[in-house]
């Protein structure tokens, strides 16, 4: 009868006790993670604010001192980077070839993955592996023989040489990846189709392409960002006249020259005006974007 | 008028099946499979024969573009690379076999041998260091934050920004990342160095890009761990909130810190992605073609593949493909022994 209400403030006491430690524990490794975390956005986030606040600086200024503020704005350095630099060039470039290879590679990736999902066939887990395990193959190897095919098939240093290549390199990804997409799609809508008379290809096109937007939308972005992003693949295959290179093709050579000539600000606005669009893409999609890109790596 | 035509009205499963054996004459079955589906008339349709026909028809149609450009711009210049590694091949019309030649003469180039030694520290440091920060900054965001009343382990407020600002790197080419670090890396208008002068470590400022072996090797090195890191924050948070939260709980009760939590349980539930992720990074680190060829200057320092891409510029097509060959190789050795390495029993939960 005493001992039971003892037990039970002693058993309280020490709860008690035991959750204000936790709690103190929990508020100094608060206060430690967010420390920790904040470092590394500094770093992260860092060089690139740099180069943004620096793109409004004069070339002198930026020599004399990387660190400092702008003291005017210099937008001069952004229409220099545009037209004299040739990074308005690089960008249409980029955005002309991105249009073509974006749309064919979502257009046959999407094509071949609902026929691999969707149909028995002789062959079909045989070709599924093919497209699967060229995700596994790195590019370099195939950099030789891919140079001279291209340049047998009169393909070298054309635009759609290069949209070919993007699509061709992105069709395994794309592939494996809406495979499995259709294959969670319900069976029964298609079949529904067929009865009501309209065709295969009508049934893809109206009723399976339209409830597989949420798996294009996120392979979609990730070959946007791959192909925008795209550096040995124009390098190798377009790399004759410097009036077609893309962007990061662009930029790097940028990089030299303008050592030479010693326009620093116009290097910065380049770089700025390359990476806004990317990250403001990001900004808008980055759930689809981070779930895209690290599904990317589980291949 | 429904009741006027009953033949069109949708057939149900039985009427289907019937419908099944009706057949249509050959030469009309032909015609149909040749021409487009919507001049196939009614009683052609109903032809078990033709809706075979008609698939195989779809299916070969939708393969045909996409097999086409994969095998003749993917499959075959891999299989080719092989070929020609065995050749003397210099881009001409002729290409002739040499057996090992390459191999034997890549086993004696001083510069090969440079540039693999470079490669293998990346390969070892690389993901060692950007899977270590990823991991400690992942558990800071999914474990570090407040207790709030219940639960044993809660994220950081802000977790969700974190990630976005730490995964920017990732989005950016790796071309466009190089040059900002070139910039940053300027022995005398650069950020690190500024940054060093400015908080009075004039000492540690560096030619950084200046032709050393070694800070250029710390540089590269630099670069793709921060590229990577915040890749490596999402993807690691992800695996580390599908740990359901009762096991942290389990944990405390018994008494256990946070270390040991995080030895003991979050470590070996994530271990799949860890795994998975090493290889990948190690693979990237493997390539990093873009980062040395763009930022580090060419007498500093080379990485293989950039060996390889100058022996190609040169024409030596033959001896590149086998230095890709020999690359190809590390990657697999590496792959293999990171899944032998890291085997353990799979942990259900």
């Amino acid at each position: 009868m005493t001992t039971a209400p003892t037990e039970r403030t002693e058993r309280s006491e020490r709860t008690g006790r035991g959750r204000r430690a936790r709690e103190t524990e929990g508020a100094a490794l608060n206060v430690f993670s967010h420390a920790f975390l904040v470092v590394w956005v500094v770093l992260a986030a860092g060089p690139l604010v740099w180069v943004a606040v620096t793109a409004f600086r004069s070339s002198g200024d930026i020599l004399s001192d990387p660190l400092g503020l702008p003291s005017t704005l210099h937008w001069e350095n952004f229409s220099n980077a545009w037209t004299e630099a040739k990074i308005g060039r690089y960008a249409l470039n980029s955005l002309v070839i991105l249009a073509g290879s974006l749309t064919g590679t979502m257009l046959l990736g999407s094509m071949a993955a609902y026929v691999i999902a969707r149909f028995t066939f002789p062959g079909n887990r045989f070709i599924f592996l093919l497209f699967a395990g060229g995700m596994m193959f790195p590019v370099i190897l195939a950099l030789v023989p891919l140079f001279t095919i291209m340049d047998n098939l009169s393909l070298l240093d054309t635009r759609h040489g290069l949209m070919i290549a993007y699509i061709a390199y992105s069709l395994p990804f794309t592939t494996f990846f809406l495979t499995s997409f259709f294959r969670t799609l319900p069976t029964g809508v298609q079949e529904a189709a067929m009865v009501d008379g309209a065709s295969h290809t009508r049934t893809f096109f109206q009723i399976m392409l339209p409830m597989a937007k949420p798996g294009l939308v996120s392979i979609g972005i990730f070959n946007f960002l791959g192909q925008w992003n795209q550096y040995l693949l124009p390098l190798l295959l377009n790399n004759e006249s410097e009036d077609n290179y893309v962007l990061p093709q662009g930029l790097a050579s940028l990089a030299v020259s303008q050592g030479y000539r010693g326009d620093w600000g116009a290097l910065f606005a380049g770089l700025t005006i390359a990476m806004l669009p990317v990250l403001v893409v990001y900004a808008v999609f980055q759930r689809q974007v981070q779930a895209g890109l690290t599904a990317g790596a589980l291949k | 008028m429904k009741t006027a035509k009953p033949a069109e009205s949708p057939p149900s499963t039985t009427a289907r099946a019937a419908a099944g054996g009706t057949r249509a004459p050959s030469g009309l079955l032909l015609l149909s499979v040749l021409l487009p589906p919507r001049f196939t008339p009614e009683r052609v349709k109903r032809d078990r024969r033709y809706r075979t026909l008609d698939k195989y028809r779809f299916i070969a149609g939708f393969l045909a573009l996409p097999l086409a450009f994969y095998a003749v711009f993917v499959i075959s210049p891999f299989l080719q690379a092989i070929y020609y590694s065995f050749t003397d091949w210099d881009g001409g019309a002729t290409a002739d076999f040499v057996g090992l030649d390459n191999y034997r003469k890549l086993w004696n180039d001083d510069r090969f041998w440079d540039s693999a030694k470079t490669s293998v520290s990346l390969l070892v440091a690389a993901p060692v260091i950007t899977l270590s920060l990823g991991i400690f900054f992942a558990y800071m965001i999914t474990a570090g934050g407040r207790h709030r009343r219940g639960q044993a382990v809660a994220g950081v407020v802000g977790s969700s920004f974190y990630k976005v600002v730490y995964f920017f790197p990732q989005v950016l080419s790796i071309a466009i990342v190089a040059v900002v670090w070139m910039r940053v890396f300027s022995t005398r208008s650069g950020l690190l160095n500024g940054s060093l002068g400015a908080v009075g470590l004039d000492g540690l400022e560096k030619p950084w890009l200046g032709g050393d072996y070694n800070l250029a090797l710390f540089a590269t090195l630099t670069v793709l761990c921060w590229s990577f890191v915040g890749f490596y924050v999402v993807l690691f948070s992800a695996a580390m909130g599908a740990i359901p939260r009762d096991l942290y709980e389990a944990a405390l009760l018994d008494g256990a810190g946070r270390a040991t939590t995080f030895f003991k349980v979050t470590l070996p539930l994530i271990w799949d992605t860890v795994r998975t992720g090493w290889i990948y990074m190690g693979i990237q680190a493997l390539d990093a073609f873009a980062i040395v060829l763009v930022m580090v200057p060419d007498h500093a320092l080379k990485v293989t593949p950039v060996f390889l891409y100058q022996r190609f510029r040169e024409g030596q097509f033959g001896y590149a493909t086998a230095i890709g060959v020999v690359l190809l190789v590390f990657s697999v050795v590496f792959s293999l022994i990171i899944m032998r390495v890291g085997n353990r029993d799979r942990i259900e939960y």
